[in-house]
């Protein structure tokens, strides 16, 4: 077998091609948040919409025929979802970490519940990219098979950093931010930027949820989410709300996730389930070492989590 | 090109039932300095809120030049040539100062070129008279740079009518003197015209040509300060002839060192060293007084003295003990603290007052019942006695302290830290924003609490409160103190120098302690 041909130098292949089919819904689910909390608000429902977002695509996907469409629709469902976080967080005396929970356990729950009759049938599943081609190893082949959509958030990645640096919208967001006080003093309607940041953020979590069900594992059921929606809240922390770091690091949050896999493939099986929650490991790991009592964290918008 | 004349007529404004402004008028003469004067509450703000455009005024029009204007944000208002600088900066502090000052332009172009802004702001600082660096993350700009950085906007924005609000409460006395300076000789030019909010007559004295004086949302009078003295504008301000001297009472009875502070060191929020080795003793029976321009390390100390914030190193002795903060020692030593921003560091904005002024008290006899239970009934009796004791005005003892106004917070905080013995008091800019009325009883409740045999630190940034009441100075300049001296020796311009980092003493040696 090719697997076993290539010994141990296929765990770090493996890896590698594990990374790039788990890391799209960290790098939109984070490219999401990161934009909302520029904005000087939290997100907390990005889960339930990346759930939500999963099953429109399947759903919009297996009945169109086009999964494009149904990413489309994955986006459009959490642009609604993301607006709808703004709307309530603009209510007097409403806390948005509060209304993120809640609207986390109801995109989750009215995914199932939506979502019942697309666990049987099969929906078009998204194209890749074969960068593999050239090979004759199969487990190459497999990974750098890169899908397309990955390679729009990468592009994605660095285009919201340009975003952010060099243009009116960018400038506009981060100041309402960094200080909703200066904002307000410019002239600027904040409740509307941090509108439009929630519901773009939602979009972009939305068509992360269609890579889960239209690409990779590539169906519709319950367990589809393993918490990539709420790591990704850790995940920006980790990048320092920075939108290319962002994608370091949901490359290395997806490796994480792909170790027990890679490991398996070539043999080694103990501890696999151990293996499994490296992950969650490492955003225990991560909110730990950037985390301290005595200071607060470079690069945070200082509005964030601001009494109001 | 010289500034429009600014003339606002009969304007009248309310909030609900209470009537902020009551046809007032004023005009603001071309190339001309104007105070606007009067006590907290006085209407000063809602009126240059009005002009700006944050608030729509009830009654009254504005005229600008032959036009009449109704701005309807501040942006409108800033297209018309008028600009604003507010008592709170509205600077970015995370961003650069070359972003912000391209940040507050009314039209910013979709894209934004840096390296030709850079190059136009570059040719725009050239001709300023102060200059600052532009790519300067403004969180490490010290107070008098912002405060410049935000004057540098609205001249950047090319605003020709200019309204300062207490633009000088976080500058030392020679960068105020600087700033003003500046701005009067661009005046003079005919270049500006420049309204200013303010409490200080001294400045008044010293750049203002004219002055409207309002007092509870009425004009009380206007007139131009060559023709005018000091106690008549008091006079207008406050409603009767009042003695403006406050006048300083030495300690009579120094005991023994009660608070004694060695090489202290701390790091503020972004971890950064803001105490550097601070070392100093306050006796018994006297008030020893920090001068310090904000960010300087002395909040930092307040915060360590408190307990809210965790030193790094050195060691605080009360009564010779080594000292934590911790809420027995807090207690048995009776050290008490009077924060600055009160409603901010030492209140819960949606408790009650009552319940604010039993938090030093709240678990023991009589607010507690064997520690646990707590009795509303006493806390509201005793809330109800210190009301009437320190005159706190507020609907009843039981609404949110939030709701009050910044000096009855201050006298609700200031009556809880004083109940009992104190034999430590540590005071942060107790009097900041408080009208005179306030400042004085503020003052003599804290002189008497050093004669009942307190020691008081006092901490303040305005330099004439620390020589009223101050029996020995410290300034503080990056973390350190660089400078002692006693009040009735002292010179306010070595002072200012040594506030502002400009100079330094190598040896520590007091000149008091040297005649």
């Amino acid at each position: 077998m090719e697997g076993e041909a290539l010994g141990l130098l296929g765990v770090p292949l493996a890896v590698i091609g594990g990374a790039l089919r788990v890391s799209p819904p960290y790098l939109f689910v984070s490219l999401g948040e990161c934009l909302t909390e520029k904005s000087g608000r939290v997100n907390l429902g990005l889960e339930g919409t990346l759930i939500m977002g999963a099953m429109s695509a399947y759903g919009v996907s297996y009945l169109s025929g086009s999964p494009w469409l149904g990413v489309l629709a994955a986006g459009g469902v959490g642009l609604l979802l993301g607006a709808l976080h703004a709307y309530l967080c603009q209510q007097p005396r409403v806390n948005d970490i509060a209304i993120g929970i809640a609207l986390m356990i109801f995109g989750v729950g009215l995914a199932f519940f939506l979502g019942k009759p697309l666990i049987q049938p099969t929906a078009p599943r998204l194209p890749a990219f074969e960068f593999g081609n050239w090979s004759s190893s199969s487990p190459l082949r497999a990974a750098l098979q890169i899908n397309v959509l990955f390679a729009i958030g990468i592009v994605l990645a660095f285009a919201m950093r340009y975003m952010l640096q060099r243009t009116r919208w960018g400038l506009l967001l981060r100041v309402a931010g960094e200080s909703s006080d200066s904002a307000r003093a410019m002239g600027y309607d904040v409740a509307r930027i941090r509108l439009y940041a929630t519901a773009c953020g939602g979009f972009l979590a939305g068509v992360g949820g269609s890579f889960l069900s239209l690409y990779y594992p590539g169906s519709w059921n319950e367990g589809l989410s393993s918490g990539q929606g709420l790591m990704a809240v850790a995940l920006v922390i980790f990048a320092r709300w920075d939108p290319v770091r962002c994608l370091w690091a949901s490359l290395l949050f997806g490796s994480a996730g792909a170790l027990g896999p890679a490991l398996q493939s070539v043999g080694i099986s103990g501890g696999y389930h151990l293996l499994s929650v490296a992950p969650y490991v490492l955003t225990l790991a991560i909110m730990m070492m950037t985390s301290s009592a005595h200071r607060t964290l470079l690069g945070q918008p200082a509005e964030l989590g601001a009494a109001k | 090109m010289s500034p429009p004349l600014l003339r606002a007529t009969g304007l009248g404004k309310t909030f609900g039932s209470f009537c902020a402004l009551d046809d007032v008028s004023l005009e603001l003469t071309p190339g001309s300095v104007h105070g606007l004067l009067g006590e907290n509450g006085a209407g000063k703000s809602t009126l240059v809120k009005c002009i700006m455009g944050y608030h729509r005024p009830d009654a009254g029009h504005i005229q600008l030049g032959d036009q009449e204007i109704t701005p309807k944000n501040p942006r409108d208002a800033q297209a018309l040539g008028l600009g604003m600088v507010y008592q709170h900066f509205t600077l970015v502090a995370n961003m650069t100062v070359a972003e912000n000052l391209v940040l507050s332009r009314t039209q910013l172009p979709l894209f934004i070129d840096w390296k030709k802004e850079a190059e136009a702001l570059a040719a725009f600082m050239a001709t300023m008279p102060f200059k600052i660096d532009l790519q300067a993350t403004v969180r490490m700009l010290a107070a008098g740079e912002k405060q410049k950085l935000e004057i540098l906007k609205q001249l950047y924005l090319k605003s020709q009518i200019i309204i300062l609000d207490e633009p000088t409460s976080v500058l030392t006395p020679a960068e105020a003197d600087e700033v003003l300076g500046m701005l009067h000789g661009m005046t003079r030019k005919n270049e500006l015209s420049i309204l200013i909010i303010t409490h200080k007559f001294r400045e008044v004295l010293g750049f203002c040509d004219e002055v409207t004086v309002l007092r509870r949302g009425k004009q009380a009078g206007r007139g131009k300060v060559s023709q005018l003295t000091t106690n008549q504008m008091a006079e207008m301000m406050m409603g009767s002839a009042t003695n403006l001297e406050n006048k300083r009472v030495p300690a009579s009875n120094v005991n023994e060192p009660r608070l004694q502070v060695h090489e202290l060191t701390a790091a503020d929020d972004m971890g950064v060293p803001a105490l550097c080795g601070v070392s100093f003793e306050v006796c018994s029976g006297e008030i020893v007084g920090v001068a310090a321009v904000a960010g300087n390390g002395q909040e930092e100390l307040v915060e360590v003295i408190a307990g809210q914030r965790i030193r790094s190193g050195g060691t605080l002795l009360v009564h010779g003990k080594d000292y934590a903060a911790t809420r027995d020692q807090l207690h048995d030593r009776k050290v008490r603290c009077l924060p600055e921003e009160p409603l901010r560091n030492a209140c819960v904005s949606n408790m009650s007052v009552a319940e604010n002024m039993a938090f030093r008290s709240f678990d023991r006899p009589p607010f507690a019942i064997a520690r646990w239970v707590l009795s509303h009934r006493q806390i509201r009796k005793s809330a109800d006695e210190q009301q009437r004791e320190y005159g706190i005005r507020a609907p009843s003892m039981g609404s949110p302290i939030g709701t009050l106004s910044g000096g009855n917070v201050q006298r609700a905080v200031l009556a809880r830290e004083l109940r009992g013995d104190v034999e430590v008091l540590i005071a942060a800019n107790p009097c900041m924003g408080l009208d005179f009325a306030a400042v004085t009883e503020i003052h003599a409740r804290i002189r008497k609490a050093r004669d009942q045999g307190a020691a008081v630190l006092l901490v303040s940034a305005d330099l004439d409160e620390v020589l009223a009441l101050a029996d020995r100075i410290l300034v503080m300049s990056e973390g350190r103190v660089v400078y002692e001296t006693r009040p009735e020796t002292a010179d306010v311009t070595l002072m200012g120098k040594y506030m502002a980092g400009h100079e330094s003493q190598e040896s520590q040696e007091s000149p008091a302690a040297a005649e």
